[in-house]
């Protein structure tokens, strides 16, 4: 009797599922915009789009944002004077590097006007920082001046021995690329943008009323879809039919080195470069770290964000160079990124039938993507798309990094009615629960230690997590109403935990 | 205006080393003491150390971690002495006014007579180890695992490669075989253990864990979990000979490659930082280049047994008395130098004319030396050592004569043949 209630219950419950299904299939929502990638391009094409009366969803593979190049770069808003002159990199470079210092204000990130320099090692550098020069001056860069050692040994007194001259740069700055990009998706969501996770493209079907983007069996359906996958950019392309450029991923390597070591150099300093990118480049970070690479290494592996032992001894052996004094022994961690370099030397953005390219996004990406997001904008008005402004636009975002930069006195105000922000979870940074709790309430929420660390920078210290992270993982359990076993690194098989001791 | 306390003595950390000091500072009469831990209980890292072997030199007898530990709070309870939990300091100046906070009070700050820095250390993570390849989960230091297994009571994986072999390794080569884990090795880089010789014996020997030593990981494997290693032997200058490397299938890394003593607060407060131990530079009674600031436990130097930590807490809780007290120092001033076999010694300075214990570690395995102190090339104090090893922690006692003897203001501890 009790056996057949159930069954007879399991089959009423799949057949309402089944009757939702079809219902959920037959009114799907037909959205206006579909993002595909959810890194900084993304986000900020999402955040632009989201100040108009516009249904944006923004389709990311990953358990995060800011999973791709987006997390793994040098951290640079250049001033914009290596792009080609005319090229879309050199416009976009100059126009959002001009936008930059505004546009974190807005969203609450940490951005640095500090100033880079390129340096010379011979005479043969001296012309090419002359012909930078040239190039910066004809894109429309302000400032630039190329100096002697006495005067770079004035701006930069750690410079290395063999520098002969530099190139001063006074509008490059720095930013944190992640932090950027998860202000921007979450101040899309904030206008009502929709982030699907764990969402990998798998085919792209046209249709009448404009694009079916499928993961698996799951599909979204949207009026036009804007291509932000990065150095997945040419499959997703494919995808819609498109076969005219190939995204091949660029490996660079990483060191990152202890806050005791931040204030080595205040520039960012860059060797020449070759026609494999800006060379290794020295520079502090907005967080006052110091940060050494990249390498520059085409390869095959779209995955393949795994260091080397020769591409950290060349990190260290060029950044030596450029700057004297550098302690390894301050190393907090070494990674590597995966640049998107594009088949055709130029940023590839386009437009055709409601299918939007923004691909081969390599640097000067992150100094370029608030512009590219306009550009994207601007892209969607001529191919006919009406834009009315949003009724009660938010454009500021509060950022998870507002506590840490109260007085004691207004720091204490707060604690008294939330006494978890006086609870200090991560000791290197001094990160409270309190924080971690916010980070974990803000859109886009994380689902893991990783992005616990990368919003509050709990664990981002010289421990590394080795202390914080045991309690973050409780945090997340709790918040997530998960077992603390569920909680994994950074999504998939990346458990911390493989299960209960005594099991 | 924040809140503002005045204490006579504040010790920051309510570990052995802290909770010692406080004892013995209420036991030479002082009573206006606070203690400030961070974490919810007292204790400090003994808490999750649940095997046995401590407090053979102090109490004659085999404890665990936390019953060491609940030696002194037993005392601390019975003395009323007062201290907080989940406080974390987070700034101390050169004129002893610290700030802390905690859920209760905010952020206050308190002036203190002295303090003592107890903050112990914490473990060198994997990044400042550089090794090559994926950054997957499964890699962790020993004591985050130890973490993660006695007190969370969480199994970090099942199929463990080691590398380093610093005690807290060791322990956690035992304790992941005894939940059911399989060790497959640990391996060590330089040609000896750093950690005590009971230790191989008794987790690794009795487990048949294999110790490769002048071993090391050069690359870790796996997209999002571990999925193995390669391992390879280094040669004299602990470069991989790259034709033995081997891949070792595992789905854990422990590391147990140096502690490092937790001396950010110690930096806030402009004290003198020692290279070598990358403790605070301090002289008998363990007072620090800033008046009236003191350093014990492992955030002065990491010791090997925590008896001597209490041992040392204590000598640097009469420093601090006497200082609150007003009774001067000064009557001597010697630095202490070494000569590199000798490591470091601790103190680095001597400030009193009164018999002083030398703690000092070596720099390799060496077989019967002389351990000899100098002063302006004459030996004043030379003893036979038959063996000395990094891994163990070595005391010298120098006498109040001796150091009567001393000219030049400087002495140099050596081992001689």
């Amino acid at each position: 009797m009790c056996y057949n209630t159930d069954i007879k219950e399991f089959y009423y419950i799949r057949y309402i599922h089944v009757i939702f299904d079809l219902i959920s299939i037959e009114v799907d929502i037909m959205h206006d915009i579909c993002i595909i990638g959810a890194g900084v391009v993304g986000g900020c094409v999402a955040r632009e789009l989201m100040k108009y009366k516009l249904d944006v969803v923004i389709a990311e593979k990953m358990g995060d944002v800011a999973m791709g190049a987006t997390k793994a770069n040098s951290a640079i808003v250049h001033a914009g004077f290596d792009a080609k002159e005319g090229s879309l990199k050199a416009k976009l470079n100059v126009r959002g590097s001009k936008m930059m210092e505004e546009y974190c204000r807005e969203l609450g990130v940490k951005y640095k006007n500090n100033g880079s320099l390129v340096l010379g090692f011979n005479d043969d550098d001296r012309e090419t920082l002359n012909a930078l020069m040239q190039r910066g001056i004809a894109n429309g860069v302000e400032g630039l001046r190329v100096v002697d050692r006495d005067e770079v040994l004035k701006l930069e007194p750690n410079i290395g021995d063999e520098v002969v001259a530099a190139l001063v740069a006074p509008t490059g700055g720095i930013v944190c690329p992640y932090e950027l990009c998860m202000a921007a998706v979450g101040n899309a969501m904030d206008n009502g943008a929709e982030l699907k996770l764990n969402f990998p493209v798998t085919r792209i079907e046209k249709t009448e009323k404009g694009y079916k983007v499928y993961s698996g069996d799951e599909f979204i359906e949207a009026e036009i879809v804007i291509n932000c996958a990065g150095v997945y950019s040419d499959d997703v392309a494919r995808m819609a039919g498109d076969s005219s450029f190939t995204v091949t991923p660029r490996r660079g390597e990483y060191i990152l080195l202890d806050k005791e070591w931040g204030t080595l150099v205040s520039h960012t300093v860059f060797q020449c470069p070759s026609k494999m990118g800006k060379g290794i480049l020295v520079t502090p970070t907005v967080d006052g770290n110091l940060l050494l690479g990249p390498t520059a290494e085409d390869i095959s592996d779209k995955e393949d964000t795994s260091t080397t032992a020769s591409g950290i001894e060349t990190v260290k052996r060029m950044a030596s160079r450029s700057v004297s004094g550098l302690n390894f022994g301050g190393t907090i961690t070494s990674f590597t990124g995966l640049r998107a370099t594009g088949s055709v030397g130029d940023f590839i953005i386009n437009c055709k039938d409601g299918f939007v390219n923004c691909a081969g996004i390599e640097s000067p990406g992150l100094s370029s993507a608030p512009a590219i997001a306009e550009y994207v904008r601007d892209l969607l008005i001529e191919s006919g798309v009406r834009l009315t402004p949003r009724e009660n636009h938010i454009s500021k975002r509060k950022p998870l990094h507002a506590f840490r930069e109260l007085s004691n006195d207004e720091k204490n105000e707060i604690i008294k009615e939330h006494p978890e922000y006086a609870h200090i979870i991560c000791r290197c940074e001094t990160i409270s629960e309190g924080e971690i709790l916010e980070a974990i309430r803000t859109n886009p929420k994380p689902h893991d230690l990783d992005g616990v660390k990368r919003r509050t920078r709990s664990g981002m210290g010289r421990c590394q997590g080795g202390f914080c992270a045991p309690y973050v993982v409780e945090l997340l359990a709790k918040e997530l109403g998960c077992d603390y076993q569920d909680i994994t690194k950074f999504g998939g098989e990346s458990y911390i935990n493989i299960g209960k001791t005594k099991e | 205006m924040i809140k503002r306390i005045k204490k006579e003595l504040v010790i920051v950390g309510g570990g052995p080393a802290g909770m010692s000091a406080a004892v013995a500072a209420y036991e030479r009469g002082l009573r206006d003491i606070l203690i400030l831990e961070r974490d919810n209980a007292l204790g400090g890292i003994l808490r999750q150390c649940i095997h046995n072997g401590f407090g053979l030199h102090r109490f004659g007898e085999e404890l665990t971690g936390p019953e060491y530990a609940h030696r002194y709070i037993e005392k601390v309870l019975e003395y009323k002495i007062p201290y907080m939990l989940e406080t974390m300091v987070t700034g101390i100046d050169k004129n002893r006014i610290l700030t802390a906070q905690n859920c209760k009070e905010g952020i206050f700050e308190i002036e203190a007579g002295a303090i003592i820095l107890a903050m112990g250390c914490r473990e060198r993570p994997k990044g400042a180890l550089n090794i090559a390849g994926t950054r997957p989960s499964g890699v962790y230091t020993a004591g985050t695992a130890q973490k993660y297994v006695n007190m969370k009571g969480y199994m970090p994986g099942k199929r463990v490669v080691i590398l380093g072999s610093g005690d807290i390794g060791l322990i956690m080569a035992r304790r992941m075989t005894l939940e059911g884990a399989k060790v497959e090795c640990v391996c060590e880089l330089m040609p000896y253990s750093g950690g005590l010789a009971r230790n191989i014996e008794q987790c690794l020997n009795d487990f048949d864990i294999p110790l490769l030593l002048s071993h090391t990981v050069i690359e870790i494997h796996g997209k999002e979990r571990v999925t193995g290693v390669t391992i390879a032997k280094v040669d004299e200058n602990r470069r991989p000979i790259m034709d033995t490397a081997r891949f070792i299938e595992c789905d854990t890394l422990l590391l147990s490659c140096g502690l490092i003593p937790e001396n950010e607060l110690t930096r806030s407060a402009g004290i003198t930082i020692d290279r070598v131990t990358n403790g605070a530079v301090v002289d008998g009674s363990r007072e620090t280049d800033v008046k009236g600031i003191f350093a014990c436990g492992n955030v002065l130097h990491v010791h090997d047994l925590v008896d001597y930590v209490s041992e040392e807490a204590e000598i640097c809780a009469c420093g601090a008395v006497d200082f609150i007290r007003g009774q001067a120092k000064g009557e001597a001033d010697i630095n202490i130098r070494t000569d590199g076999k000798v490591r470091y010694t601790v103190p680095r300075k001597l400030t009193e004319i009164k018999d002083t214990t030398l703690y000092f570690r070596v720099s390799d395995i060496f077989r019967d030396v002389r351990l000899t102190v100098k002063s302006a090339d004459r030996v004043i104090l030379s003893k036979k050592k038959q063996k000395l090893a990094p891994g163990e922690m070595e005391t010298v006692t120098i006498s109040a004569d001796v150091i009567r003897e001393i000219k030049n203001g400087e002495i140099t501890v050596s081992l001689e043949a």
